[in-house]
């Protein structure tokens, strides 16, 4: 196999060289490379994520919404379990969950709510639904960041045909550059990616059927995003 | 993949023929394409987008082999492994490998183009392992035993009647007077079934829609979550791509998902976009123990600086599938291989060879639609004359073209013989068809004539001497 990484690396630079371009005339390009891996400059940002805080959480909701999410806002985390109880109840779910171990006992009051059976870990198949926290939610399209860890497995996100999702307030940022950035910031120098990164907006659909467009194919059917107004650090 | 593009003539003709394959298709033209349009008009800085787009694609392909090494540097630190494939045969070997070190008896598929072009099921079939197709389209047309129809909605050419039947004859195991009707019940019939095979699964296989220099992660773009469930549960992930997929950094790559499902589907953003790096880290609770990218040139280092360059920039949306009249007429079997549509038509000949896909750069009215549509901006319609005109030079066309173009080239070159030829056959034709006043056979233009009458012109002569005659033009 090295033959061959050697063959195509080889291959590539003959075929650079031979086109001659400007870009290939001398060592600058790779200088300039090997800047922008550096750098990681932005490019072009649309404007309509430049809100101000209650602008930008409003256009979140209606992007989320728009992408057939279902929002709910509660005033603290304290609040997340009633209104947990109070979605499923109210689309006749079976009141078990699955949390993420992030936001299980005694972080977040569950056994207040009775009418709840919760259970922390990851999901393997058999769970109705699942609650997770996000780390940061996207105005520009009302997408959600989830980073995978052991406080959060990336399984809760995809298996149970109900997901719940937990973001503050002050963690909607405007748009997709600003979220990268703070995960180079929250991170140690060189590894600041976890595992996996998974941005999510809306309910799984597929439309391969007629172009008939259908909720549920194989990750969640319905993704409902709980915001937290307080109680959280701000970034 | 074998491939039946040689037979295009005869693809097309039957696709032509089949009334279920126009009602699919005439539901593929009403759908994408107004979606496109209201994303498109939602986004004032969509078309800068694309510039920037185009951009970052042009910026990686004159440095590719800096990125490339930058990406496997930062694979392997995340603990993953690079493999790399001169071509389809070395990535096959490469994936077998590694489904036998892990001991998998079955692997699930995230929708691959490179999968398919490689026939990666197949190959696996053969040495005993289980490939399973698992979105949806994919699924539905590996159990056909049919290759993809369209890049993003590989089964758009079924019924749901086609897709009825085909489970039942599949799904033995399930009552054969269970409710099919319903596109519902498909997909939920679906769901069901591979839902175990997700659990069971020992090795997922995806593609990838970008692969970060920055980061060493790899990009995973769908609406179903099915690639999500593909590398979360087995205990090997692999991922195969094409070498030109690599992009600087998160940045670059964030600018490229901005443009490609607002393109492809009209939608604002994918469902899910995944940012995978490296194997199950300390304490994580799930996730694949190993990480492969099986890296793939076959054929993509002899387009880079020639004449098909820009054709590495493709992002693969299917934009120009779904706005073009040849591929909305015929559909993406008739193209007998991988890929169709327009930019199926630009590198099939690029990847299997001209002389069996040489029909393809011909299936084009060169309208130009896909390069505007084109979310990097790829001259498609030039390159569909670059193939036509290496056609001419590799004598690949029929001899009566040949001198059909040669004589055509011979008048066009000289401007006095143009206009006292034309001249002479206005002439003619206007003496001949003064009676009828049109002509419903012409020699030399009976594909013309066959289903539409010719108008005789007027006995005015050419536009030319009409022009210079109302005293206008040199000299005049």
């Amino acid at each position: 196999m090295s033959n061959a990484r050697s063959d195509i690396l080889g291959a590539v630079k003959a075929a650079l060289q031979q086109a001659g371009g400007p870009q290939r005339a001398d060592t600058t390009s790779v200088v300039s490379a090997s800047k922008r891996l550096g750098d990681h400059r932005a490019n072009l940002i649309p404007a309509r994520g430049r809100l101000g805080v209650k602008a930008r959480v409003d256009l979140f909701i209606r992007e989320a919404e728009q992408a057939s999410a279902t929002v709910a806002r509660v005033s603290g985390l304290s609040g997340l379990p009633r209104e947990v109880a109070r979605y499923l109840a109210k689309n006749n779910l079976p009141m078990t969950l699955k949390v993420a171990p992030g936001i299980s006992e005694p972080a977040i009051p569950w056994t207040r709510e009775t009418l709840l059976s919760v259970e922390e870990g990851r999901a393997d198949g058999s769970e109705s639904a699942s609650v997770s926290r996000a780390f940061a939610g996207i105005a520009e399209t009302g997408t959600l960041v989830m980073l995978s860890g052991p406080e959060n497995p990336t399984t809760l996100n995809f298996l149970p045909p109900t997901h719940v999702v937990v973001v503050a307030a002050s963690e909607i940022v405007g748009d997709y550059e600003e979220t990268w950035n703070r995960l180079r910031e929250k991170g140690q120098q060189g590894r600041f990616m976890p595992r996996a990164v998974n941005w999510i907006t809306g309910p799984s659909r597929t439309a391969d059927i007629e172009q008939t467009l259908l909720m549920g194919a194989h990750g969640p059917q319905r993704l409902h995003i709980v915001i937290v107004d307080e109680e959280t650090p701000a970034p | 993949m074998e491939s039946t593009t040689a037979a295009f003539r005869e693809n097309a003709a039957k696709a032509l023929g089949d009334a279920k394959l126009r009602d699919a298709l005439s539901k593929l033209a009403d759908g994408f394409p107004a979606r496109r349009r209201e994303a498109m008009a939602r986004l004032p800085e969509f078309e800068a987008l694309r510039d920037a787009a185009r951009d970052i694609k042009d910026h990686v392909l004159a440095n590719l082999d800096f990125y490339l090494e930058a990406f496997e540097a930062r694979v392997v630190e995340a603990g993953g492994t690079v493999h790399w494939c001169r071509t389809a045969a070395e990535a096959r070997t490469a994936i077998l490998r590694i489904c036998k070190l892990a001991g998998a008896k079955t692997v699930t598929k995230g929708k691959s183009m490179i999968g398919e072009e490689i026939a990666i099921n197949e190959h696996l079939e053969e040495h005993g392992i289980e490939p399973v197709e698992t979105d949806l389209g994919e699924y539905i047309i590996q159990l056909r035993h049919e290759p993809p129809s369209h890049i993003i909605a590989p089964a758009i050419h079924l019924s749901k009647e086609q897709v009825a039947d085909t489970f039942r004859e599949k799904h033995r195991h399930l009552s054969p007077g269970r409710s099919l009707d319903e596109p519902r019940a498909l997909l939920d019939e679906a769901r069901n079934e591979l839902r175990q095979k997700f659990i069971g699964a020992d090795v997922g296989l995806t593609g990838a829609n970008m692969l970060i220099a920055e980061t060493g992660s790899i990009v995973l773009v769908t609406n179903e979550g099915n690639a999500d469930l593909t590398y979360s549960l087995p205990r090997v992930h692999i991922v195969i791509a094409s070498l030109e997929k690599v992009v600087p950094t998160l940045e670059d790559a964030t600018t490229i998902l901005r443009v490609l499902a607002r393109s492809a589907t009209g939608q604002e953003m994918s469902v899910y976009t995944t940012f995978c790096t490296g194997p199950k880290r300390e304490g994580d609770l799930d996730g694949p123990e190993a990480f492969h990218v099986v890296l793939l040139d076959n054929g993509r280092t002899e387009m880079l600086g020639g004449d098909f360059h820009e054709m590495l920039r493709c992002i693969r949306c299917g934009a120009c599938l779904n706005h073009c009249p040849i591929y909305k007429a015929i559909g993406g079997h008739a193209y007998g291989w991988v890929y169709s549509g327009p930019m199926g038509a630009v590198l099939i000949p690029g990847l299997i060879g001209l002389e069996e896909a040489g029909h393809l750069p011909n299936a084009s009215t060169l309208c130009g639609k896909c390069e505007d549509v084109c979310p990097v901006r790829i001259p498609l319609p030039r390159m569909l004359r670059t193939w036509r005109q290496r056609q001419f030079e590799k004598r690949l066309t029929s001899s009566v073209s040949r001198s059909g173009l040669k004589f055509w080239s011979h008048l066009a070159r000289r401007p006095w013989l143009y206009r006292l030829v034309a001249d002479i056959a206005v002439a003619t034709l206007a003496v001949l068809g003064r009676s009828r006043g049109r002509f419903r056979r012409l020699p030399l233009a009976g594909g013309w004539t066959k289903l539409r009458d010719l108008p005789a012109p007027e006995e005015g002569g050419t536009f030319i001497s009409r022009y210079h005659r109302a005293g206008h033009g040199d000299g005049a």
